[in-house]
């Protein structure tokens, strides 16, 4: 197998590595990299930070390892290889009546991506996490495949969002859960502030509940934004626009604060006054940015940071304090996030929580840092704590104070993999595989 | 498309492209290689992914008793008999050059082997009256250089035989399609210094299909090559012996 030598990031572009990568397309052909060569696996990179990295090292990419195994139509049952990317999922089951039990914000993620990092959607608040939908993990473990399944206790949560330190995720099966089809019902109204965002999230219905904010609005009204709420339907679809392209880095005034500002007002506004229904394609509502292909360039060449944490339910009062500092600080894009997170979570170093999570996107400055690193304080001080995937700033001790049961995750990586060959530059940055 | 279709060579990432836009329109699919295990995985992909049903059968264009069975098979079935032609194998023309026999298995893989198969087909195709042929051939057969000619070689002999059988099974309503890629992103170049306008091999997929649908004699994929291979042919002998790209 060849190695092309490349400079590779994450989706926020923040951090590059430089290093060699595989790139097998059959599972005999990974088996005799992980024997001769064992290297962390990547997928399409659509992680924020380093947990896709692996710079002066080697890594295996996934992606042409991208096929479904099988399917059972009566059970929703599929197995797939790893690399195969959520998105296609949905594209090929749902009009068959399957979907994905959870789908992260992102189609591109590929199944692989979806395990490690544990990823949850717009109905985590019903079904959990991904990871509670996986019945079973084939990995290579140093050349020699290893079938796991939720009986195999510890390794089987060390693995699902485990950051692909117990091994080389090959192929695994999902359950699916059934759906009335391939299209989206979705309300859209408009939340005037932050006390009644929090109660809209509470008393929300819908399967599929994901909150905008306008990490701009001060004052009376912080927290402004608006709540979509889809369910699955039937039906006919109207004309499908092609998707776009950015095709170079945008320049760094792209997201200053008089754009996004003038942006979030009219975005805001967009959604009349009483709220609206409409129908959409199921992609276009759980991937809503896929249609803009390469959108990270808009941060421009230097890229960008999304901080995502959670926060128990108690603690709302202290993620509004952090809405208010982002508000002031000027420095949010307009891509900023409020959910209700339920209490559903798969692996030990699993992110979700039940209590509120909000994930503001911020161009990679020194000021966004320092703001970023305040942030996380708070969150550390309210229990709650910072999303992996998104992660590219933290420092080991607080992020391993915010995983309890860390300990026992590096326990069975430790067996797993002991000469550390599937370290990556988040492992090491954070300090994950040394106690 | 209730068509039946032999893809041979349905290891190559190409192929794979291939197999499964033809599994999405319902094609009844013989994903022909080697590497048994992995063309039962494609298989499963193809069926998951629509195809009317889908075989992995072993093919080794360097034994010609591993033919019979699969032309016996696909003469089995109903409706026109399609071929695709992604096999062939490209060694370093200095390993060529330190051991001359691997010429041979070069114009086996890559020229006699899948010509010899497409033999036995024909005769079944036109007694049918109908069905297409793709042979994937290459940029490289245009024009003998000095990185790669033995390759080259093989892929121009099959670039004429291809004309020929093109000639031969029109008169049946029949039709044959060569494709010249240039560089396409698979295991074969990954890694490779000096690799440009790398095409997706979804892409290739996609410019194979329509070429199949408009009844296409020859296509560059991506299209430019056409123009750059213009170039290329046209270029004086006197002047191109001693060029080296």
């Amino acid at each position: 197998m060849r190695w092309k030598t490349e400079s590779y990031t994450g989706w926020g572009r923040a951090l590059t590595a430089t290093g060699d990568i595989a790139r097998p397309e059959r599972a005999s052909a990974l088996a005799a990299l992980m024997k001769d060569s064992p290297a962390p696996a990547i997928g399409n990179c659509r992680s924020y930070g380093d947990a896709c990295l692996n710079d002066d090292g080697r890594v295996i990419d996934m992606t042409r390892m991208d096929r479904v195994l099988s399917f059972d139509e009566k059970t929703g049952l599929i197995e797939v290889e790893a690399g195969l990317q959520v998105g296609e999922i949905s594209r090929l089951y749902a009009p068959q009546g399957w979907l994905p039990a959870v789908m992260p914000g992102t189609g591109f993620a590929t199944v692989g991506g979806c395990i490690a990092n544990d990823v949850h959607g717009k109905n985590h608040h019903g079904l959990g996490s991904f990871g509670q939908h996986v019945t079973q993990i084939v990995l290579n473990q140093n050349g020699k495949e290893v079938t796991i399944t939720p009986k195999n206790a510890g390794l089987w949560k060390a693995t699902i969002g485990g950051l692909g330190q117990t091994g080389v995720i090959v192929r695994a099966t999902l359950q699916m859960i059934a759906c009335k089809g391939d299209v989206m019902m979705v309300t859209e109204r408009r939340v005037d502030g932050w006390d009644e965002f929090l109660q809209v999230l509470d008393d929300s219905k819908a399967t599929y509940t994901v909150g905008w904010i306008d990490a701009t609005a001060k004052g009376d009204a912080l927290g402004r934004g608006i709540l979509e709420e889809g369910e699955t339907g039937a039906g006919l679809l109207p004309k499908q626009k092609a998707s776009k392209k950015v095709p170079f880095n945008a320049p760094h005034f792209a997201l200053s604060k008089p754009i996004v500002k003038a942006f979030n007002n009219a975005y805001y506004r967009r959604v009349p006054d009483h709220g609206r229904t409409s129908v959409k394609p199921i992609n276009d509502f759980f991937f809503p940015l896929d249609r803009i292909h390469d959108w990270n360039k808009l941060y421009g060449k230097r890229g960008f940071h999304q901080f995502q944490c959670v926060v128990p339910i108690a603690k709302a009062p202290a993620l509004r304090e952090m809405l208010e500092m982002i508000a002031n600080s000027g420095l949010a894009s307009p891509l900023a996030v409020l959910k209700r997170m339920g209490p559903g979570r798969a692996g030990y170093l699993s992110f979700p929580m039940e209590g509120y999570t909000l994930a503001v996107d911020f161009p990679n400055r020194s000021a966004a840092q320092l703001l970023i690193s305040k942030l996380e304080e708070m969150t550390e001080e309210a229990g709650g704590r910072l999303y992996l995937a998104k992660d590219a700033l933290a420092r080991p001790n607080r992020m391993k104070a915010m995983y309890p049961e860390w300990k026992d995750w590096l326990k069975v990586v430790k067996k797993a993999d002991p000469e550390g060959a599937l370290e990556t530059d988040m492992t090491r940055r954070l300090e994950l595989r040394s106690a | 498309m209730t068509d039946t279709w032999i893809i041979l060579g349905a290891t190559s990432s190409m192929a794979r492209a291939f197999a499964r836009k033809l599994a999405e329109e319902g094609a009844t699919l013989y994903l022909a290689g080697r590497d048994m295990a992995d063309l039962e995985a494609s298989a499963g992909d193809c069926k998951a992914r629509g195809a009317a049903n889908a075989h992995a059968v072993l093919f080794d264009a360097r034994k010609p008793d591993t033919f019979t069975p699969i032309i016996d098979a696909m003469g089995a079935e109903e409706g026109m008999l399609n071929a695709a032609v992604f096999v062939g194998s490209m060694p370093d023309q200095a390993d060529i050059d330190a051991d001359p026999s691997l010429i041979d298995g070069t114009v086996t893989d890559s020229f006699t082997g899948p010509a010899r198969f497409l033999q036995m087909l024909a005769p079944m195709m036109e007694e049918r009256g109908g069905g297409t042929v793709v042979g994937v051939g290459s940029v490289a057969g245009d024009r003998g250089r000095v990185g790669n000619y033995v390759y080259g070689a093989a892929k121009a002999g099959f670039h004429t035989y291809l004309s020929g059988l093109r000639n031969r099974l029109t008169r049946s309503g029949g039709h044959v399609v060569t494709v010249k890629p240039g560089f396409v992103d698979t295991a074969m170049t990954w890694g490779i210094e000096g690799m440009f306008l790398v095409a997706s091999p979804d892409q290739v997929a996609g410019d194979l299909l329509k070429a199949v649908r408009k009844k296409k004699n020859v296509i560059y994929t991506p299209f430019f090559w056409r123009y750059i291979m213009l170039i290329i042919r046209s270029v004086p002998e006197p002047i191109f012996k001693k060029l080296s790209i």
